[in-house]
């Protein structure tokens, strides 16, 4: 075991680890913001609204992430004349803002599609009695159907938020210095394959389980109100007993 | 517009990649149920050993990224069956490991570990007073598995198991990192030697979403099999 090339490059491997850590937050916060319109148009009742988001969710969901990757960062290439008149070209070129779009993309339109499911779980008689009680539109999705959606999807979306994560390992395929690129670069200068692999598949270990051990937090706190208070066996035993 | 659906005389690479691309995504599967149902065993087995075992597995594939496992076991298992081959002969041994049989064991490994989990829940929804049924009639534990546990755990795991394909032949793509001539390095290799990037990668993204289709309809089709002897509500 050679442990040393850890130690000695240990604020190059620092840096690998946060640049994973920004490119998975800023796709899942551009992801979610933009996931809310899709689901809400994929369940539109207008087909002319809801076909386009279905075949995207359809597209990005049906082909591998790889290949998405290398379809914007290598394919933005054939169109370069075209993207450059537009100005688009010095943003196609960067890998980075390439890695995050991609990703973005693939994130927005399995969390569109985790959204829907949860937005069809939303049970008949809440969204009645809303209506009853006056809201509609904006309002009943605002504090009656995305509350409930968000917290029906939330163990699904844990799912997503731990496969993003793991995926952006990709990013270094197309030379992104993420945990992966800098693990790789480190073996091809020292040779010490194991232990450097190992070292990084334990850091992906442990965020993964830091990541669903937070959003557990997140569900226990988020379903509260329909939790039993606490001791409320045991009043309730009294309360039998005492009506005895 | 006419130069995205030209080829240039490379289409045959694509089609020749597909066919790698089924065939490491069905020996994969076929190793990842065999280990699914190992991992199950051990996991729902009161051997505490093997528990243990299953619980390291699982947990350990499931929390690091599919890329680094496959180039870990890819360069990993050559050393590692050297380094035991040696201990155990005493001298040194060469191993080669093709790059089909290094992704086919890599994938298996991998979604070995998901099909675990799939398969417990399906044991697990087996009824109780079945296998209490099984034992009382007399039945020996292999012949309970495969006339009661295993008929039933098929209905159960399908959609698990269709879900898990579907990842599968996905990921199939990554294998192409370790040089594997699949579906996705064919049309990586095309698509530079004609310099049309675009083209080849949608083309590729189209096949693999062909495939996807075509898995779906076929796992429809097995599901309502499976389920043929179940009243529908």
């Amino acid at each position: 075991m050679n442990l040393e090339v850890i130690f000695d490059n240990w604020r190059f491997l620092a840096e690998g680890v946060i640049l994973t850590l920004e490119i998975t937050l800023l796709s899942l916060a551009i992801g979610l913001v933009l996931a809310v319109p899709a689901a809400l148009m994929r369940l539109s009742r207008n087909p002319l609204v809801s076909m386009p988001i279905y075949a995207y969710i359809f597209y990005f969901r049906g082909t591998p992430l790889l290949v998405q990757l290398f379809l914007i960062y290598y394919g933005s290439g054939q169109f370069r004349e075209q993207l450059e008149a537009i100005g688009l070209w010095q943003f196609f070129r960067e890998p980075y803002f390439c890695a995050v779009l991609t990703l973005t993309l693939n994130t927005t339109a399995y969390t569109a599609e985790i959204l829907r499911g949860a937005i069809q779980a939303v049970p008949h008689g809440e969204v009645e009695a809303a209506r009853a009680c006056g809201m509609s539109g904006a309002l009943l999705y605002r504090r009656i159907i995305l509350p409930k959606a968000f917290r029906v999807g939330l163990p699904a979306y844990t799912n997503e938020v731990v496969f993003l994560f793991q995926a952006t390992s990709l990013v270094s395929i197309i030379s992104l210095l993420d945990l992966t690129g800098v693990a790789r670069i480190l073996i091809s200068r020292s040779f010490a394959a194991y232990e450097i692999w190992i070292f990084a598949g334990a850091i992906y270990l442990a965020i993964s389980y830091s990541l669903i051990f937070f959003f557990r937090k997140v569900e226990h706190r988020w379903s509260g109100h329909l939790r039993d208070r606490p001791g409320a066996q045991a009043a309730a035993v009294e309360e039998a007993v005492a009506l005895r | 517009m006419g130069e995205l659906i030209d080829f240039r005389g490379y289409g045959w690479m694509l089609g020749e990649g597909v066919q790698v691309t089924i065939l490491v995504g069905v020996c994969s599967i076929a190793l990842a149920l065999v280990l699914g149902l190992i991992g199950c065993w051990g996991k729902l087995s009161g051997n505490r050993a093997a528990r243990i075992a299953a619980d390291i597995y699982t947990t350990v594939v499931r929390g690091v990224p599919e890329l680094v496992l496959i180039i870990l076991v890819y360069y990993g298992i050559t050393t590692l069956l050297q380094y035991l081959l040696q201990l155990a002969l005493g001298e040194e041994v060469l191993i080669d490991i093709d790059r089909f049989s290094a992704g086919v064991i890599t994938l298996g490994v991998i979604y070995g570990a998901f099909a675990t989990e799939v398969f417990r829940g399906a044991f697990l929804a087996i009824p109780k007073g079945q296998v209490e049924a099984a034992k009382a009639a007399g039945m020996s534990p292999l012949l309970m598995f495969r006339r009661i546990m295993m008929p039933q755990a098929w209905r159960y795991a399908l959609p698990g198991l269709g879900n898990l394909w579907l990842v599968l032949i996905k990921a199939t793509a990554l294998m192409s990192v370790i040089q594997l001539d699949e579906l996705m390095r064919k049309s990586d290799i095309a698509a530079r030697a004609v310099k049309l990037p675009f083209t080849f990668y949608f083309a590729a993204s189209v096949i693999y979403l062909g495939i996807t289709v075509v898995s779906m309809l076929l796992q429809h089709r097995a599901e309502a099999w499976a389920n043929r002897g179940v009243r529908r509500a």
